[in-house]
């Protein structure tokens, strides 16, 4: 039979705080769901083959490779896409600091970070930079080599714990 | 420094938000994938599984059978074949009779979903006839049967290149101490976490329009232009913003012009997104490069000659090549003086997929040989390889032998700062192990190596006598300003440097400015983002529009205010009398000003380099307006049971000339590391041995590239040393940081276990065998012993500047064509 004319599969999860109800060809990723039947083309895709973290979404509040996860799987599931980041037009204080540091390069593997380092600092709010690596050690990025990434999560979370938080200014600058 | 209007800077230099941050942190940049059309199809490519043969036929009866399916495109849809260089036309969209590599783009299909597509594709039966493989360089320069192509310089030399600048043998003669080594760059790819994606619209009034992950619009259009036989002024390009480039995306692609087509055949959308895998085989990457190199120096370390041959394995076809061929000899010296130069390179047509431009295009590979290199001649002479190098390097605003106008030369200044922050005085010993880094349980050792890098090529693509870049604006009576430029942002920033420069010169905010770019229906061309050419080209276009626009706006305001035009001053987004700076008037009332006078204000900036001194055949490639200058430590530990090395810390100076945003330089430096990193450690385009020609591992999980777990700690220092030709002083940063990593990283590596490794990537298996072979007495070095015998063309002779040359050859001597 054609796939293009298979019958599709129906859920309905709740997708970045707000209910969500999809029709999908059932054989569909998560991924391909989010894109192509919701029309978040936030999340972005690097292999789909669960190499390269970057499309990473939080499923209950924990990150997943949606290219690994099918979209019948999120049936009653809370999912949370960079679309869901921001609030009210105030960006995530995590959005703030990629923008501010030029943690987003070509911003390409930028969604998948924010949500990985949105699940860490809420995990542990005063993450140690070792933490961070290891917390993104799943995600790849070709433009950044990972620094500005780190510094960013490191600022984010400092004003999360409402602690200010000034940049170094070899951050910005590099050193004397 | 000033913004030419008599002010402080406001904007330059000052480390603003990306004016797309917002966007790329939200997930509203549209790639090229995110484009989606009502009746949009869907396109796969069946990419040849054979390395080498002849197309014998092609069945797409049961494809074209299947339900879904709109159209199937083979090789006799395009007879007409392109190629980026205009002496490298060597490229059908989908190929004609032959076969070159695996992954060769055989036949099309476009259908309701991609699903479908792929089903179809598989589908497709094709017959093919087997020819001799030719998978490497050796192979390249013996086998002249079956030819891969039917030009070139003989068999399956696709480029040989023979060029003498004075007399080397001469050099030698006057040399205290010649050394000659044999180095080896394995090739690797650009990686790009988007995959690569087009899509295509053609218009009922039959106008084409291409959205796709290119850094070349430009490129893109004349080729689609060629191949398709459509009037270029019935093709629109637009460069979507690129999921990271690294120069993966500067040739025009098969898939760009499969899915033009289709859509011109369907009359929908099509859409190309390449999976991983077609990713690995489009490649265009670093070319491997066998090397060998001799220099003559003086006891203090002062090259007297330098003859450097490479040898390039180019891949299936053309690409960049010729180019790349010319850039592996270069820009040896731009760095320290080279009296007299000789350098000869051929490129080798193989079985694999096309080698073109990375980061760096041409030069890490023998800027890691030379680096290394140097670093021997100074232990044989027993000098501290920081400070030989600090001792000899080239004069600013000179001509080096082989006609290359350096102008600015900060190099000095990052050796000195790198020296002092990494503490090498203290560190570095010729002992290796090195005594003073060594504990009980670790053997860590410092190395060091210095580069430069062009800002943008003297020379287009394609002859023309037009500017390389130009930029247009258009102010309204409102106060909006908009920037219209051919340039496209892969995420270095080039939209953002496009508003803070006009921003500065119009004193207005950058996020006041509206950034419209890489559309060949509304901006005017810029060549492309290659080159590191962007901030300098574009920079100094958007200054000369910019600065025309201010002096309408000036005539205007000094009129209204009666004060004398030289009184006239921009910031804060007002135009006023700087002796009486409260008189004024806002700056949307200076464009009302200036539009009731002159009429709608628009105005245009164009950007040509200068001409290069270097007159003779070859001259075209090396030339630039202005070259960076990087200078890096590399602190290392290398494990003596398992063969790893671990890069700690690298210490990065690189001479920005000025920085426009110095956050987005840190960002360029900081991802140059890495990528020098994963070049040295880990990434190679390796291919299986059983002459299939396939690639070992053409996933983002095997292919290895650094993760948070490998990237080091890296210090970074900004040397500021305007360059007259560069927009503000500011010179390049995107690709020139790369080039010191590898080398500097090799360095250390010898100098922590005394082993050299001359191979790149230095892998733990390469490492433990040659400390091995070192407790055995045997040579303690990993890399090739020898470079093939090549029958050269005589070289073209050319007398230096200090021979009192005049830039061509020597018209005694025939020259080879």
């Amino acid at each position: 039979m054609q796939k293009g004319t298979q019958q599709k599969a129906h859920i309905s999860f709740t997708l970045n705080g707000e209910p969500a109800e999809v029709a999908f060809a059932p054989h569909k990723t998560l991924l391909e769901v989010l894109r192509e039947d919701l029309a978040l083309t936030g999340t972005k895709h690097g292999c789909e083959l669960g190499e390269c973290g970057t499309c990473t979404v939080l499923v209950d509040g924990k990150s997943i490779l949606s290219c690994l996860m099918l979209g019948l799987d999120a049936e009653g599931r809370e999912v949370i896409t960079v679309e869901g980041l921001a609030a009210n037009g105030k960006l995530h204080p995590l959005q703030d600091t990629f923008a501010d540091l030029g943690a987003a390069q070509c911003g390409y593997c930028s969604p998948g970070f924010l949500l990985a380092a949105k699940e860490l600092i809420e995990k542990s709010p005063k993450p140690s930079r070792d933490e961070i690596k290891e917390a993104l050690s799943g995600n790849l990025c070709r433009c950044t080599g990972y620094i500005k990434i780190y510094e960013a999560v490191e600022l984010a979370a400092a004003r999360m714990r409402g602690e200010p938080m000034e940049l170094p200014r070899e951050s910005l600058y590099g050193l004397e | 420094m000033s913004n030419g209007n008599g002010k402080p800077l406001n904007v330059v230099g000052k480390p603003f938000r990306k004016v797309d941050a917002r966007a790329k942190c939200t997930g509203q940049t549209k790639f090229a994938d995110d484009i989606i059309l009502p009746r949009m199809l869907a396109c796969k490519i069946l990419r040849s599984h054979e390395p080498h043969a002849l197309i014998k036929s092609i069945d797409i009866s049961k494809a074209l059978a299947l339900p879904g399916v709109f159209a199937i495109l083979t090789g006799k849809d395009f007879p007409i074949p392109y190629g980026i260089l205009p002496v490298s036309q060597d490229e059908h969209a989908l190929c004609v009779d032959k076969v070159r590599f695996v992954g060769d783009p055989v036949a099309a299909v476009a259908a309701i979903d991609e699903d479908v597509a792929f089903d179809a594709m598989n589908l497709i039966e094709v017959e093919y006839e087997r020819l001799q493989t030719i998978t490497s360089i050796e192979e390249g320069l013996l086998v002249d049967e079956p030819r891969i192509h039917e030009y070139g310089d003989g068999g399956n030399v696709h480029k040989k290149v023979s060029l003498e600048f004075g007399d080397v043998e001469e050099g030698f003669a006057e040399a205290d101490l010649v050394r000659e080594d044999t180095f080896f760059y394995e090739g690797n790819t650009h990686l790009p976490l988007e995959q690569h994606a087009a899509v295509a619209h053609f218009d009922p009034d039959e106008k084409l329009t291409v959205w796709s992950s290119t850094q070349t619009p430009h490129y893109v259009h004349r080729a689609l232009t060629k191949v398709l036989g459509i009037p270029a002024s019935h093709i629109r390009v637009i460069a979507t913003p690129n999921g990271g480039g690294f120069g993966g995306k500067s040739d025009p692609f098969n898939h760009e012009v499969v899915v033009s087509k289709l859509a011109m055949i369907t009359g929908r959308p099509v859409k190309c997104t390449l999976t991983r895998e077609e990713v690995f085989y489009c490649h265009r990457g670093r070319h491997p490069v066998l090397m060998h190199v001799k220099t003559g120096v003086k006891k203090d370390g002062a090259i007297t000659a330098m003859h450097f041959k490479s040898f390039l394995d180019g891949g299936a076809y053309g690409s960049y090549g010729v180019a790349s061929t010319f850039y592996t000899g270069a820009l040896q010296t731009v760095t320290y003086d080279v009296p007299r130069y000789k350098f000869q390179g051929a490129r080798v047509f193989t079985n694999k997929p096309p080698c073109g431009p990375k980061r760096g295009h041409g030069t890490p590979q023998p800027r890691y040989g030379l680096e290394v290199h140097l670093d021997k001649i100074a232990e044989q002479l027993n000098l501290d390889p920081a400070e030989m190098r600090r001792q000899h390097l080239v004069p600013a605003n000179s001509v080096t032998a082989n006609y290359l106008r350096i102008g600015s030369m900060g190099l000095g200044a990052c050796i000195d700062k790198i020296v002092e922050g990494s503490d090498w005085k203290n560190k570095f010993s010729w002992s290796t192990p090195n005594s003073a880094l060594q504990t009980p349980d670790s053997r860590k050792g410092i190395g060091i190596a210095c580069s430069s890098y062009i800002c943008g090529a003297g020379l287009p693509i394609y002859w023309n006598n037009m500017p390389q870049s130009g930029v247009q604006l258009r102010l309204d009576r409102q106060g909006g300003v908009c920037v219209m430029c051919g340039s496209t942002d892969i995420g270095q920033g080039s939209d953002s440097i496009l508003a803070y420069i006009v921003a500065e010169i119009l004193g207005i905010d950058p996020f006041d400015i509206r950034v419209v770019t890489a559309d060949t229906d509304l901006t005017p061309v810029d060549l492309g983002s290659y080159s590191s050419r962007v901030t300098l080209m574009t920079g100094n276009a958007a200054i000369q529009a910019a600065e025309r626009a201010r002096e309408l706006l000036t005539i205007a305001v000094a009129e209204k205010l009666s004060v004398p035009i030289e009184n006239i001053s921009f910031a804060d987004r007002r135009a006023f009398d700087v002796e009486n700076p409260e008189i004024g008037v806002s700056f949307a009332e200076a464009v009302v000003l200036a539009e009731s006078k002159f009429g709608t204000i628009g105005t245009v900036g164009s950007y040509s380099p200068p001409r290069s001194p270097g007159k003779y055949k070859g001259a075209g490639v090396g030339p630039s307006p202005a070259y960076s200058y990087s200078a890096a430590v590399a602190e290392v530990d290398v494990d003596p049971l398992t063969g790893i090395v671990t890069v700690e810390r690298v210490w990065i100076a690189h001479d920005i000339g000025k920085s426009i945003n110095p956050v987005l330089v840190m960002g360029q430096v900081e991802g140059s590391v890495y990528m020098g990193l994963g070049e040295i450690l880990m990434e190679e385009m390796a291919y299986r041995a059983n002459r299939n020609a396939v690639h070992k591992f053409p996933s983002m999980l095997e292919y290895k590239s650094p993760t948070t777990m490998e990237m080091c700690d890296v210090k970074t220092y900004l040397i500021e040393d305007p360059d007259p030709n560069g927009p503000f002083g500011a010179k390049e940063v995107g690709q020139g940081p790369l080039l010191p990593v590898p080398p500097a990283v090799a360095n250390a590596v010898y100098n922590a276990v005394g082993v050299r490794i001359d191979e790149v990537p230095i892998t733990p298996e390469k490492v433990l065998k040659a400390l091995r072979d070192k407790e055995r007495g045997r040579d303690p070095r990993f890399g090739p012993d020898s470079v093939p015998n090549v029958d050269w063309p005589e070289p073209l002779r050319v007398l230096t500047p200090a021979e009192g040359g005049d830039g061509k050859e020597m018209p005694s001597v025939a020259v080879h064509s």
